[in-house]
C-alpha cells in the first residue's frame, strides 16, 4: 500500500503515503497558508520546523489542531482546512505573533514584499487584541557591508537558519536563548561581520519579514547622478536583464535587455555600459591561465595546481578564504567581472575621457548582495578610491525606476554604449550556473586545438543539479569539468576531489541556487523556483540570439588588448585584472 | 573579539575532552556538561575550540549554551549557590532565601562575589519538591530552609 485515501475541503484524493496534508491540499490547488514552511523545489530545500502554527488544518477525530506541513497523509482522513476552528486559530496565531512585531510597515525595508504583511491582509487582521500591554522583544541591530539585520522583526521561522547552514554550509547563524528571548544570531551575538558571514545574502532572499534585509545604496546613487561634476557610469550584470521585468509585473524570464538600458538612459546615467563586456574579458584571462595550467600539466610539470576554481562570485571567494585557508592558490586569480569592469573603467575609460579616477564614478547593478562587500575590499581601491564605488541590486534598480517615474514596460528598447558595452553570448550565460565554464570552455577550446567549434552549445555543462560532472573533449584531450551551486554543493565538491573521488581540470563555483540569477538581490521569489528557472532559459535564449558568441571574438575586448592591456596575462593585465586572496580562517 | 586566550593545557583539555566523546557532534551537551565541571564555565574561546574539535559552527555550540540555563558563560564561584524556583519551592518561600543570599553576600542572581567563593543561580525544580524550598551549594542538597538558616549554611564553607 504506497497510496493513501484523505478527504480534504470535500475532495477526496489519492496520495502517495508520506505526503504532508500541506502538500496534499496543494496538489488540488488548496493553497494553505504558511510562513516558517519554505520549500524549494527542484533544489531540493526544505524548512520544515512546524513552529509557527499558521498551516493548522482540522482533522476530523483529532482533538487538536494539525500543522499541516509537518503532518503526513493517514488513510481515511477527513481535513478542513478552512473551519470556523481553524481560522480562529490561525488568526488568533497571528495576532500573536504581530503583537510581538514592529508596526513600522509604512516604511520597511521589506514593504510590499513581505510574506507576514501579506498574511496579515490574506487574513483579514484589522485589529490586534493581544497587543495592549504587550511586551516586545528588542535586539541590537547589526549592519554589515551587504546585509542589515533588526531581529526585532523575526517570527523565528528559521529559514535563515536553514539557508545559512544546511544549504550554505556557512553556519554563521543560528538559533540562540529560549523562549521569548530566543532569535537567530551568530555566535555570541556578534555582528555579522566578525562572524563567518559570506555575503552570500541568501538568507535574506527566503527571509518572510524584513528582519534581514539589504544594504541599499539607492540614496548615495541619487546623489551622484545630482552632482554635476561627476561623470556616472552604469554596468549590468547579466542575470539583471532576465529578472527586472518581474518587478513590474511581466512573466518571469521575460528579456529586458533594452528596456533596461532605456531606463538607465532616463535615469541619467552618462554611460550606460554591460558587466557582459568584463565577462568576456574574463573568460580572456581566466581562460588563458586555464589553458596555461593545462598545458603545463600535461607537459609534466609537477607545481601546477589543477583544477582550476572559478573567481567571479564574490560570495564563493569569502567562502574559500573561511573554509579552505589552504587552498588559496587554487582559484583563478582573474578578478570578477565587476571588479574588471571597474579597474578598465577608472583606467582605460577615464584615460579615454581625459578625466581623473576620482570624477568618475562607477556605478553596478547585481543581482547579488556580496557584490557590495566586494567592491569594498581593500584590494579593489585606489589611492582611496574604489574601482566601483557602488552596487545596487535589480530590486534597488526597479526601486529607482519606479520612483523616477519611468513607465517601464512602454519603454523602447535601446542599446548599451560602446566601448565597454558590446558582449558575447558567452558573457551573458555568466549569469547561470554552468555559464561560466561554458564560455570558458568555449574560448578555450579554440584557443587549444586551433579549430573552430562546430557548435558552441554545451548541452552537458547546463542544467539545475546542484553538482554537475562533464567532460569535454578538447580533440583528444579529456578536459574534466565539474560544476557546484550553492555552497554546500561547493563544499561537498571540493571535499570529494581532496578525498580523491573526483579529478577535474576545472571547477565552476556559483553560491547561489541556479547561478546568479537565483542571486539575493534578485527579485524576490518567494520560494517559487520555477522563477529561477524561467531566468536561466531567458538567459540562454539571449545567447542565441547573439551575433557572437565567444569571448575571443568581441571586438571591443580585442581592441582593449590592442591598445592598452596588450595581451591576456600580460603584466598590465596581472596589474588590472588580477587579484589575489586573504585567509579568514579566524571566524570559522 | 575573544574575551579570554585559552592555555595550551586549556586547550589540551578541551581536545580529550571532545575526544572522549568520540568528536561526535551528537554529544555536544554532554561535552559541554564535562567541560564546565572541568573549567567552570564555558566562555566564548572554550566554545570557538569546542566547535573546531567537533568540526561544527561555534554559532551552534552557542545555540545550545545559551538555550540551557545549567550552561554558564560566566565564570561560578568555588561553591555555586543554586535556589530553586519551581513551583513547589516558590509557593513555600524560595524568594525569601534569594534576598537573603543577595543580602549577605552582596551579590546579584547571575553574580560571584569578589573573593570567588560564591555564585548566585536560580534554577527550576531539582526534583525534591517534598524537600521545599530547596537550596543547593555545590552538589550538596539543603531542604526545607528558613531563611535564618542561610547564614549559618554559608559559614560552614571555606573562607579565602
Amino acid at each position: 500500500m504506497n497510496k493513501v485515501t484523505v478527504t480534504i475541503d470535500n475532495n477526496r484524493i489519492e496520495v502517495e503515503k508520506g505526503t504532508t496534508v500541506y502538500h496534499a491540499a496543494k496538489s488540488i490547488g488548496i493553497d494553505i497558508p504558511a510562513l516558517c514552511y519554505m520549500n524549494l523545489e527542484h533544489l531540493n530545500i526544505e524548512n520544515c520546523p512546524g513552529g509557527c502554527r499558521i498551516c493548522v488544518v482540522e482533522i476530523e477525530g483529532r482533538c487538536n489542531l494539525a500543522p499541516s506541513c509537518s503532518t503526513p497523509c493517514a488513510d481515511g482522513m477527513v481535513i478542513n482546512t478552512h473551519s470556523g476552528r481553524v481560522m480562529n486559530a490561525r488568526s488568533t496565531v497571528l495576532e500573536l505573533l504581530l503583537s510581538d512585531h514592529p508596526k513600522d510597515c509604512l516604511v520597511c525595508a521589506k514593504s510590499g514584499d513581505c510574506d507576514l504583511q501579506d498574511l496579515s491582509v490574506r487574513l483579514g487582521i484589522r485589529e490586534i487584541h493581544a497587543m495592549e500591554n504587550a511586551e516586545m522583544s528588542i535586539y541590537r541591530k547589526d549592519s554589515s557591508p551587504a546585509l542589515n539585520r533588526d531581529m526585532d522583526k523575526c517570527v523565528m521561522c528559521r529559514r535563515c537558519e536553514t539557508i545559512c547552514n544546511k544549504v550554505q554550509t556557512v553556519g554563521a547563524l543560528s538559533a540562540i536563548n529560549r523562549g521569548f528571548m530566543s532569535v537567530v544570531a551568530p555566535a555570541f551575538q556578534q555582528d555579522l561581520t566578525d562572524s563567518p558571514c559570506v555575503f552570500c545574502g541568501q538568507c535574506v532572499a527566503v527571509c518572510p519579514t524584513g528582519a534581514l534585509t539589504a544594504v541599499d545604496h539607492t540614496p548615495k546613487i541619487l546623489r551622484a547622478l545630482a552632482d554635476p561634476s561627476k561623470t556616472v557610469i552604469v554596468q549590468t550584470a547579466p542575470a539583471v536583464r532576465a529578472a527586472l521585468g518581474e518587478e513590474f509585473g511581466m512573466e518571469p524570464g521575460t528579456l529586458v535587455t533594452g528596456k533596461m538600458v532605456a531606463a538607465l538612459w532616463r535615469l541619467g546615467f552618462d554611460k550606460v555600459f554591460d558587466t557582459d563586456f568584463a565577462a568576456d574579458l574574463t573568460i580572456m584571462e581566466e581562460g588563458a591561465e586555464l589553458l596555461d595550467r593545462i598545458t603545463r600539466h600535461l607537459a609534466g610539470d609537477p607545481t601546477v595546481r589543477l583544477p582550476i576554481l572559478t573567481s567571479c562570485c564574490p560570495a564563493w571567494i569569502n567562502f574559500f578564504e573561511v573554509y579552505y585557508p589552504t587552498m588559496l592558490d587554487v582559484p583563478s586569480t582573474a578578478r570578477s567581472p565587476q571588479q574588471m569592469f571597474g579597474s578598465i573603467a577608472k583606467t582605460y575609460y577615464a584615460e579615454k575621457l581625459g578625466i581623473d579616477r576620482t570624477e568618475l564614478v562607477v556605478v553596478s547593478v547585481m543581482p547579488c548582495l556580496a557584490k557590495k562587500y566586494e567592491c569594498q575590499r581593500e584590494e579593489f581601491i585606489v589611492d582611496g578610491n574604489p574601482d566601483v564605488d557602488f552596487a545596487i541590486s535589480t530590486r534597488e534598480l526597479a526601486a529607482l525606476i519606479k520612483a523616477y517615474n519611468i513607465n517601464f514596460g512602454a519603454l523602447p528598447d535601446e542599446d548599451f554604449d560602446t566601448p565597454l558595452g558590446e558582449s558575447s553570448g558567452a558573457g551573458v550565460i555568466f549569469g547561470a550556473t554552468g555559464g561560466v565554464i561554458e564560455a570558458a570552455v568555449r574560448t578555450a577550446y579554440e584557443v587549444y586545438t586551433g579549430e573552430k567549434l562546430a557548435s558552441v552549445e554545451f548541452h552537458e555543462l547546463r542544467g539545475f543539479e546542484g553538482i554537475r560532472t562533464a567532460t569535454v573533449d578538447f580533440n583528444g584531450t579529456p578536459i574534466n569539468i565539474g560544476i557546484a551551486h550553492q555552497l554546500g554543493n561547493a563544499r561537498k565538491l571540493l571535499d570529494g576531489m581532496r578525498s580523491g573521488m573526483y579529478n577535474f581540470h576545472a571547477i565552476e563555483i556559483m553560491a547561489c541556487p541556479g547561478g546568479c540569477i537565483g542571486g539575493a538581490g534578485q527579485p524576490f521569489h518567494h520560494c517559487d523556483t520555477d522563477r529561477i528557472k524561467a531566468r536561466m532559459e531567458a538567459l540562454y535564449r539571449e545567447d542565441t540570439r547573439k551575433s557572437i558568441r565567444k569571448s575571443h571574438e568581441n571586438p571591443d575586448v580585442l581592441r582593449l588588448y590592442e591598445e592598452f592591456l596588450g595581451e591576456p596575462l600580460s603584466e598590465k593585465a596581472h596589474r588590472l585584472l588580477h587579484t589575489h586572496y586573504f585567509t579568514r580562517e579566524k571566524f570559522s | 573579539m575573544s574575551t579570554i586566550t585559552l592555555k595550551d593545557c586549556q586547550r589540551d583539555k578541551i581536545r580529550e575532552v571532545c575526544a572522549a566523546f568520540g568528536n561526535r557532534p551528537g554529544e555536544l551537551i554532554g561535552i559541554l556538561h564535562k567541560i564546565q565541571d572541568e573549567m567552570g564555565y564555558l566562555p566564548e574561546e572554550v566554545q570557538r575550540e569546542v566547535g573546531r574539535n567537533l568540526g561544527i559552527p561555534v554559532s551552534r555550540v552557542y545555540g545550545v549554551v545559551s538555550f540551557y540555563s545549567f550552561f554558564s558563560m560566566t565564570p561560578k564561584g568555588r561553591h555555586p549557590i543554586s535556589v530553586c524556583m519551581g513551583t513547589a519551592c516558590y509557593v513555600r518561600g524560595a524568594e525569601k532565601l534569594v534576598d537573603e543570599i543577595k543580602e549577605r553576600l552582596n551579590i546579584s542572581v547571575g553574580g560571584v562575589t569578589p573573593d570567588g567563593r560564591f555564585s548566585l543561580d536560580c534554577l527550576r525544580c531539582v526534583g525534591a519538591c517534598g524537600l521545599a524550598p530547596v537550596m543547593l551549594v555545590g552538589e550538596k542538597v539543603f531542604g526545607r530552609l528558613e531563611p535564618g538558616q542561610v547564614g549559618a549554611i554559608l559559614d560552614g564553607f571555606d573562607h579565602p
